[in-house]
């Protein structure tokens, strides 16, 4: 067993590619990928774990970016904003926020679609109700959440459309 | 703000662990989910010179149903607590509580053992475990003992829990064929910490209650039974006027202090209306 450390070495895989750091313990994930990769689509708002901005996905779950250290991605695939949207994983709630002015200020926007993916994948036709239940972890001061829940709902009424042609 | 500076450790047993632990004392906190300790941290009320974290300890997961129980590892997460067939089956209470326990990123990575750990007062998980007779298994490198979840809360932040021990699971005795349980919370936000809650459960036998447990939280510094309520309930029949003509007795149970979600008598009156509307949906309740 190794002994406790302060600086630690860590391999993961961040969207599909291999990295490797020597971190503070004390980093946390949502810092790490912005500062040290410096992919900034990873919002830091709140940093203890209620506004939602800082939303990503470990190993395939959604997680709070700013509740876990980097070091505790050892070994781990992380997505974040940037891979979902270079592998067009989200273009259609893309797109579809645009259509509806899902968005004003963005802030709370990477989060707000990383929730939406993941609720989509297991829920694919949510009501409007559990969409917004299932949004409640993200906070968005704009835009009052209707045209957000219009989106994902458009969304999902497409795809749905799609699966019974 | 960001966590101070600390030193990490992740081992790989539960030996490793309790040996870090037994190394470090007071000055080590055990990382599980992190969705309490990490903000604690940010907000520098907890500084721990070492972290030890339990996340890769494969002894600690997984839900196990045996003849006379079902066990619950510390490291089982919201998740998995809430779509597990097994707690639906036997412990439909848990499965009642947990959509109220945050969002779902959150729910991905807490966990059982750290919610009851913790022991956040208005915590769901910590109502449950008392309302089942759950039975905390906790390791040290002296061995293991069992705290009967009654005794395991022992105030605001405060458990049982002793310097140098682990928690490793909790295990639930199978409910009888005519249990039933009911689980509620007022909050102002869905997935918000509970202004009031109320986890109940109890045996509906013979159209009559028995073996009442019904456990509020948010209303005081731990979980709290409403004995004089049980009590006036037990023996009765399992019907909406009996629970309607045993509501007043929890003035005698509750005295809870007022908070910024309001005042001690809004707090009562809440914890009453949620009773009445709860206890009504327990199965074989006419």
């Amino acid at each position: 067993m190794k002994a406790a450390a302060e600086t630690l070495e860590v391999s993961l895989t961040v969207n599909g590619e291999a990295v490797k750091r020597s971190v503070p313990a004390r980093l946390n994930l949502a810092d790490f990928l912005r500062i040290e990769l410096e992919l900034t689509g990873t919002h830091v708002g709140c940093e203890h774990g209620v506004c939602g901005a800082c939303t990503l996905r470990v190993d395939g779950e959604i997680v709070r970016g700013c509740l876990m250290f980097a070091a505790q991605a050892d070994g781990c695939t992380v997505d974040t904003i940037e891979g979902l949207s270079d592998s067009r994983e989200i273009e259609e709630l893309q797109s579809a926020f645009v259509l509806t002015n899902a968005l004003q200020c963005g802030f709370c926007t990477p989060g707000v679609l990383m929730a939406a993916q993941a609720l989509l994948r297991d829920e694919p036709n949510p009501s409007r109700e559990r969409i917004r239940e299932y949004l409640s972890g993200n906070y968005c001061r704009c835009t009052g959440y209707q045209a957000i829940v219009d989106a994902i709902e458009a969304v999902a009424k497409a795809r749905a459309a799609r699966s019974v042609r | 703000m960001k966590a101070p500076r600390f030193a990490y450790a992740r081992p790989a047993s539960v030996a490793e662990a309790l040996a870090l632990l037994a190394e470090h004392k007071d000055e080590a906190r055990v990382l599980a989910g992190g969705q309490s300790l990490v903000p604690m941290l940010n907000f520098r009320v907890a500084a721990p010179k070492v972290l030890v974290d339990i996340n890769r300890i494969a002894a600690l997961t997984g839900i196990k149903v045996s003849k006379n129980h079902l066990r619950i590892g510390a490291l089982v997460r919201h998740v998995e607590l809430e779509r597990s067939a097994d707690i639906a089956r036997h412990l439909p209470l848990i499965a009642a509580a947990m959509p109220h326990v945050a969002h779902p990123a959150i729910r991905n990575r807490g966990t059982f053992g750290g919610s009851c750990a913790l022991a956040d007062p208005a915590a769901e998980l910590p109502a449950c475990a008392i309302a089942l007779a759950a039975i905390f298994v906790v390791a040290s490198k002296k061995g293991e003992r069992r705290i009967a979840a009654q005794d395991f809360f022992k105030g605001l932040y405060a458990t049982a829990l002793k310097a140098g021990e682990l928690l490793v699971a909790a295990e639930f005795p199978l409910p009888k064929p005519a249990d039933a349980s009911a689980f509620g919370e007022l909050a102002r936000r869905h997935g918000d910490y509970a202004m009031v809650g109320v986890a109940a459960h109890g045996s509906t036998q013979g159209g009559k209650f028995s073996d009442m447990r019904v456990v509020f939280f948010g209303v005081a510094d731990r979980p709290q039974r409403a004995a004089e309520f049980e009590a006036a309930l037990g023996g009765q029949a399992a019907a909406a006027r009996t629970i309607a003509a045993a509501l007043p007795r929890l003035d005698a149970d509750l005295s809870p202090r007022a908070d910024f979600h309001g005042s001690a008598a809004t707090k009562r009156h809440l914890a009453k209306v949620l009773a009445g509307r709860v206890l009504k949906q327990m199965e074989g309740v006419s």
